[in-house]
C-alpha cells in the first residue's frame, strides 16, 4: 500500500512515507541512473549520477525522500546531458582500459556509458598516476579504476562491521585506502565480505575468478543497464 | 557518377581494427560496389591524390608521423572516423603515459630484463618518428567527426556506420555495438 503519490515527468508514481525517490521510482519500473548506490547500503549521495529535478532544483534521487505532490523531472534533455558528463569524467579522471580490464561487461559505469551512447568523453584524458595493491591473497585493489563511489566503505563498515577501507584527502584527491600500514593484506578483509563484492567498478577484484564467463553472456552484454527495473513497468493503459 | 571515396590508415594501433573492417565478411563486396577504396593499408595507395568522403583511422597519436599522417587525412576527408579504442582514448600504448618517456626509453632499451645493447644507444636515428611525449587519442589533436570504440569495434557497427554515412542516414547503432572492450 502506498501512503502518496508524486510525478515523475508527469507519470503518477506511489510511494511509502520514508522511501526515497529513487525506491519509489524503482518500484514503479522507471530506471533513474545511479553508480554510487547500492541495494542493502545507506545511500552516500556521491556521484550524482541520479540527480534529477524535484520541483525545480536539482537533488540526488538516491538520497531525497519523495514526498507528496512532488513534481520530478527525470528523462529530460538537461538531466541526460548532466548525468552523462558526469560519467564522461569519471572516464577521463582515472584509468579505464576495457579492453584489457576483469570487469569488463559486468561493470557499471562501463554499462552508465553504453547506455547513454558514450561514444568517447567530451573532457581531455588525464592520464593520472595510480596504484594497485595486491597485497591480499583472494582480493586486490586497483585504484586506476576507482570511481571514489565509497561503496566500499560503506559495505565494510555498515555490512561486514569491519572498517577495512576509507576515503582519505579532498577533493579531486580523495581516494580509497585501507585500514593497515602494509596494504590489503594487512586487513582482515575476506573475500566473502560485502566490501570485496559491492565495487560497481574493477577497482576491487577477486583474484583468481576473471574471465570466467564468456563475452556475450556477461552482465550487460544483451541488455542495457537498468532494463530489469525497466521491465517491472506496468504496461501504459490502452487509449492513451 | 564517381563512386564516393574511403581511406584508412593505422597509426599507434595493431591493425586489429583493420581486422575488423575485413571481418564484415561478404558484404565486403558489396562495400567495394558502393565505394572505392582510396589510400589504405588494403591496397597500399600512399598519397591522397582525390578527396574522400570518409577516413577511418585505427591508433592513437604516439609520434610525430602519427601526427602528419592524422593531419594529412583530416585535410583529404570530409568526415573522419576515431575507429577502436586506442583512437579514441589512447589504448594499450596510452599506458606508457604513467611513466616519463625517458624511463620508458631507458628500459626499453638499456635496463629490460632482456635487453641486448652493447653500445648503449637509444634509436635516434632522424629516419626514425620521433616520440611523443604521450600517446594521444586523435580527436586531441585533430577534430574527428564521428567516435567508434571497441577493441576492436564490432565488424557489424563499422558495415553499420558505413552504410548510414554513404545512404546519408543517423547512426543508430542497436545495443551491443557500442562498446569498449
Ligand atoms: S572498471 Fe569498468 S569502465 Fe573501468 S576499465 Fe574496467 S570495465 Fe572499463
Ligand atoms: S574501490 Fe570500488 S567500491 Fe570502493 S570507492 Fe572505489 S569504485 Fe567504489
Ligand atoms: S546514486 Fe545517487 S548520488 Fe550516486
Amino acid at each position: 500500500m502506498s501512503d502518496f503519490t508524486f510525478t515523475i515527468d508527469g507519470v503518477e508514481v506511489p510511494a511509502k512515507r520514508g522511501q526515497t525517490i529513487l525506491e519509489a521510482a524503482d518500484a514503479a519500473g522507471i530506471y533513474i541512473p545511479r553508480l554510487c548506490w547500492a541495494k542493502d547500503l545507506a545511500p552516500g549521495g556521491h556521484c550524482r549520477v541520479c540527480t534529477v529535478l524535484v520541483n525545480g532544483r536539482p537533488q540526488s534521487a538516491c538520497t531525497h525522500p519523495a514526498g507528496p505532490g512532488m513534481v520530478v523531472d527525470h528523462d529530460t534533455a538537461e538531466l541526460r546531458a548532466w548525468r552523462k558528463n558526469i560519467v564522461e569524467m569519471l572516464f577521463v579522471e582515472g584509468n579505464h582500459y576495457c579492453m584489457f580490464c576483469e570487469k569488463s561487461g559486468n561493470c557499471e559505469l562501463q554499462a552508465l556509458g553504453y547506455r547513454m551512447g558514450m561514444t568517447t568523453p567530451k573532457y581531455p584524458y588525464m592520464f593520472p598516476q595510480r596504484t594497485v595493491d595486491a597485497t591480499h591473497p583472494d582480493v586486490m585493489v586497483d585504484h586506476n579504476r576507482c570511481i571514489a563511489c565509497g561503496r566500499c566503505v560503506r559495505a565494510s563498515r555498515d555490512l561486514d562491521g569491519k572498517n577495512v577501507f576509507q576515503f582519505v584527502q579532498r577533493g579531486h584527491h580523495v581516494r580509497v585506502a585501507v585500514n593497515a600500514d602494509g596494504g590489503l593484506g594487512r586487513t582482515n578483509l575476506s573475500a566473502a565480505d560485502q566490501a570485496a563484492q559491492l565495487c560497481p567498478v574493477g577497482a576491487i577484484l577477486i583474484k583468481r575468478v576473471g574471465y570466467a564467463v564468456p563475452v556475450g553472456r556477461r552482465l550487460y552484454d544483451v541488455k542495457p543497464i537498468g532494463s530489469e527495473i525497466e521491465a517491472k513497468r506496468a504496461p501504459a493503459p490502452s487509449g492513451k | 557518377m564517381a563512386k564516393p571515396k574511403v581511406a584508412t590508415a593505422s597509426l599507434a594501433g595493431c591493425f586489429g581494427c583493420h581486422m575488423s573492417i575485413l571481418d564484415i565478411d561478404e558484404r565486403i563486396l558489396k562495400l567495394a560496389e558502393l565505394v572505392e577504396f582510396h589510400k589504405s593499408p588494403i591496397n597500399d595507395i600512399k598519397k591522397f591524390s582525390e578527396r574522400c568522403l570518409v577516413g577511418l583511422i585505427e591508433g592513437g597519436c604516439a609520434n610525430d608521423e602519427n601526427v602528419h599522417v592524422l593531419q594529412d587525412f583530416r585535410k583529404n576527408c570530409d568526415v573522419l572516423i576515431s575507429l577502436g579504442d586506442c583512437a579514441t582514448m589512447g589504448g594499450l600504448p596510452a599506458m606508457r603515459n604513467h611513466v616519463p618517456l625517458e624511463e620508458c626509453l631507458a628500459e626499453a632499451y638499456l635496463n629490460g630484463p632482456t635487453v641486448h645493447n652493447p653500445t648503449k644507444q637509444i634509436p635516434n636515428d632522424p629516419e626514425i618518428p620521433l616520440l611523443l611525449n604521450k600517446v594521444y587519442p586523435l580527436h586531441e589533436v585533430v577534430k574527428i567527426d564521428l567516435h567508434l570504440p571497441g577493441c576492436p569495434p564490432p565488424a557489424d557497427a563499422i558495415w553499420e556506420v558505413l552504410v548510414a554515412l554513404l545512404n546519408n542516414k543517423p547512426i543508430d547503432l542497436k545495443y551491443g555495438l557500442l562498446r569498449y572492450d
